[in-house]
């Protein structure tokens, strides 16, 4: 039974190769392994392709977004308008770049606010338990029972329109899902012995929720937060439909495809007052969608090749 | 000579919905500086929550604790931070105990980081010698956990305990969750560091065979109490306990010719959730007295060194 341990260590590295790889910074580590993966590179440019021309709007748009010419209603696409016109005779090219900047700002803050509210609450209540815990969870019980519509009108008619206050209003509706999830996970986390293991080098409990417990958490809250944008920009329209997000004229993509969406039954010669916004804001939805994929992985070093 | 650690009657209960779970109750015993203290029992007796109780990970119930003669039971802040440079603990899954996204030299560097005892250049060199140390190549400094074998991430959280400079390490099962060609190379490692550096151990196993190896002396504990303690050698020669003979007959022996001892314990552990008073060992005990049942037994000492915790321990073996 006795272990032969009589044995040397054999030098335990051989030190055939001495080659000592260079050192990255945390963030260096995550561009290093994003720039691997082509799909999230194509997002990425995408994404900032997009909102250079959507914050230099005024520039590269080729008309103002509520000059109206009646005689174009409906115009298809042409090579004045290259995306055609809208209902009222307004350039669509111009309206979907002006709005873009209202819809991605929002939905951008929305889904920041949530994320951030949400991970505080939820890596609180998953790593300090007890009554803390009950209490946060039981909140958020709340804000879950009232449907996310009514709880954002709610907040925007308590608050007022206004760029952050209608982020506000989207945002309150995913700070418990979000929260839910990171204390789920922030649990398991917790019960792993590098948690321990910190606690006995004498690590704070905020170090430890920032160096082990929230990079350890974040992989599936960026894949949710690349959803949440595409469901924000919609949500936007909804809230401007009901008066309470932007008023028209000013042009915001949800409320550009609602409008557009009026004219489904004419589709074979209206198409593209639904086609092009669908397209602006499933193509946004799906580049964060893939960059959030990517980015996740890159984050992992588990999937380092 | 002066005893670097003492505990007096140390406890530790869990509350649980069904009482106070007495997971250590009233162990005792002392370590010389730069020996090994091996703890066996098996899962569940209570070694891990010693340990964890005895590198402040855990507060204790009741009792006392010496180290270096002060009593640091319950210590200030202060005082924790400052111990937290002289003890530290070797975790006994290498995989959970290494968070998963940091690299190897994060991995070390991060006891230094948290109590500020080095950085920047420094920081590296310390690093870089401490993986000499404990033999991991340079070359892995920026690879992650996930790329190395059991061995190598045990090597690391060996790595890192040392950083500190401590001079009490408690080793949480450190080779049990690995191979048996590593567990030998670490066991060897961790025995050369203690004579270089002068470290001293506690060593919680459930293997006999690997607390024979590194230990000077062995605490056995049964059921969250201390059933026997003595040097290591006489324990294995004379166990004097009737739950440490049943244990040290449980081990085989991997040969024909040699006829074991037919020692069966039978039953069950006794809970340790409101235990009854008496010894916990009575319900499976061949020697069980009425006393047995109604006074838990203190450990009394037998021979020079040799404690035993059984009221009829004499009469067992006719002493």
């Amino acid at each position: 039974m006795d272990m032969d341990v009589k044995e040397k260590i054999p030098p335990a590295e051989e030190e055939l190769v001495e080659k000592i790889p260079k050192k990255r910074s945390y963030f260096g580590e995550i561009w290093h392994r994003l720039r691997k993966n082509p799909v999230a590179m194509v997002c990425l440019v995408f994404l900032a392709v997009l909102i250079l021309a959507v914050v230099f709007a005024n520039f590269i748009a080729p008309y103002d977004y509520a000059e109206a010419d009646l005689s174009l209603r409906f115009a298809l696409p042409s090579a004045e308008h290259i995306m055609g016109c809208d209902e009222q005779g307004r350039d669509l090219f111009s309206r979907l770049l002006y709005g873009g900047r209202y819809s991605l700002m929002v939905a951008l803050i929305a889904v920041a606010i949530g994320i951030v509210v949400g991970m505080v609450v939820g890596a609180l209540c998953g790593f300090f338990g007890g009554g803390l815990d009950s209490v946060l969870m039981r909140v958020m019980d709340v804000i879950m029972a009232i449907p996310g519509l009514m709880l954002a009108i709610c907040v925007s008619v308590a608050l007022g329109s206004g760029v952050f206050n209608t982020a506000l209003a989207i945002a309150v509706g995913t700070i418990p899902i979000i929260a839910r999830q990171l204390r789920g996970s922030t649990l398991l986390i917790r019960s792993q012995e590098y948690i321990e293991a910190a606690q006995s080098f004498g690590e704070g409990y905020f170090r430890i929720i920032m160096r082990h417990v929230i990079p350890n958490t974040l992989a599936p809250i960026i894949v949710q937060a690349s959803l949440y944008l595409g469901g924000s920009i919609m949500a936007i329209a909804g809230l401007s439909f009901l008066g309470l997000g932007v008023q028209p004229p000013t042009p915001e993509w949800g409320n550009i495809l609602n409008t557009g969406l009026d004219y489904i039954y004419q589709f074979s010669t209206r198409w593209h007052v639904i086609v092009f916004p669908a397209m602006f804001i499933i193509l946004t939805m799906l580049a964060f969608n893939l960059l959030g994929d990517g980015l996740r992985d890159a984050m992992d070093p588990r999937m380092r090749k | 000579m002066e005893h670097l650690l003492e505990a007096k009657e140390l406890s530790k209960y869990y509350t649980t919905p069904n009482g106070p779970l007495h997971a250590v109750e009233q162990v005792s015993f002392t370590v010389d500086e730069k020996t090994t203290l091996g703890v066996v029992g098996e899962s569940g007796c209570g070694k891990s929550t010693l340990g964890r109780v005895l590198v402040g990970l855990l507060d204790a119930t009741g009792g006392d604790f010496f180290f270096e003669g002060e009593n640091v039971t319950h210590p200030d802040k202060k005082k924790r931070k400052e111990l937290r440079r002289k003890m530290q603990i070797i975790f006994q899954d290498p995989y959970s105990s290494l968070d998963p996204r940091m690299c190897v030299s994060d991995l070390i560097a991060e006891p230094l980081k948290a109590l500020k005892l080095a950085r920047g250049a420094t920081l590296e060199k310390k690093v870089q010698e401490l993986m000499d140390t404990v033999g991991l190549a340079r070359r892995f400094a920026y690879s992650y956990p996930h790329e190395l074998d059991g061995g190598r991430r045990q090597r690391i959280g060996i790595a890192r305990a040392l950083s500190v400079d401590p001079k009490f390490i408690v080793c949480d099962e450190p080779v049990s969750a690995l191979d048996v060609s590593i567990q030998a190379q670490v066991l060897n490692l961790l025995k050369e560091l203690q004579i270089e550096k002068g470290l001293t151990y506690v060593f919680i196993t459930h293997n006999l065979s690997v607390v024979k190896h590194i230990s000077h002396d062995i605490l056995v504990m049964y059921c969250g109490c201390m059933v026997e303690k003595c040097p290591s050698k006489e324990l294995f020669a004379q166990p004097l306990h009737p739950y440490t003979k049943g244990l040290l007959a449980a081990i085989p022996i991997p040969s024909l010719h040699v006829k074991k001892p037919d020692i069966v314990l039978s039953g069950e552990v006794t809970s340790p959730v409101n235990p009854k008073p008496g010894c916990r060992f009575a319900a499976r005990c061949p020697y069980v007295s009425d006393l047995c049942k109604q006074e838990m037994p203190k450990p009394q000492e037998l021979a020079p060194g040799h404690f035993v915790a059984c009221h009829r321990a004499k009469e067992i073996n006719s002493l």
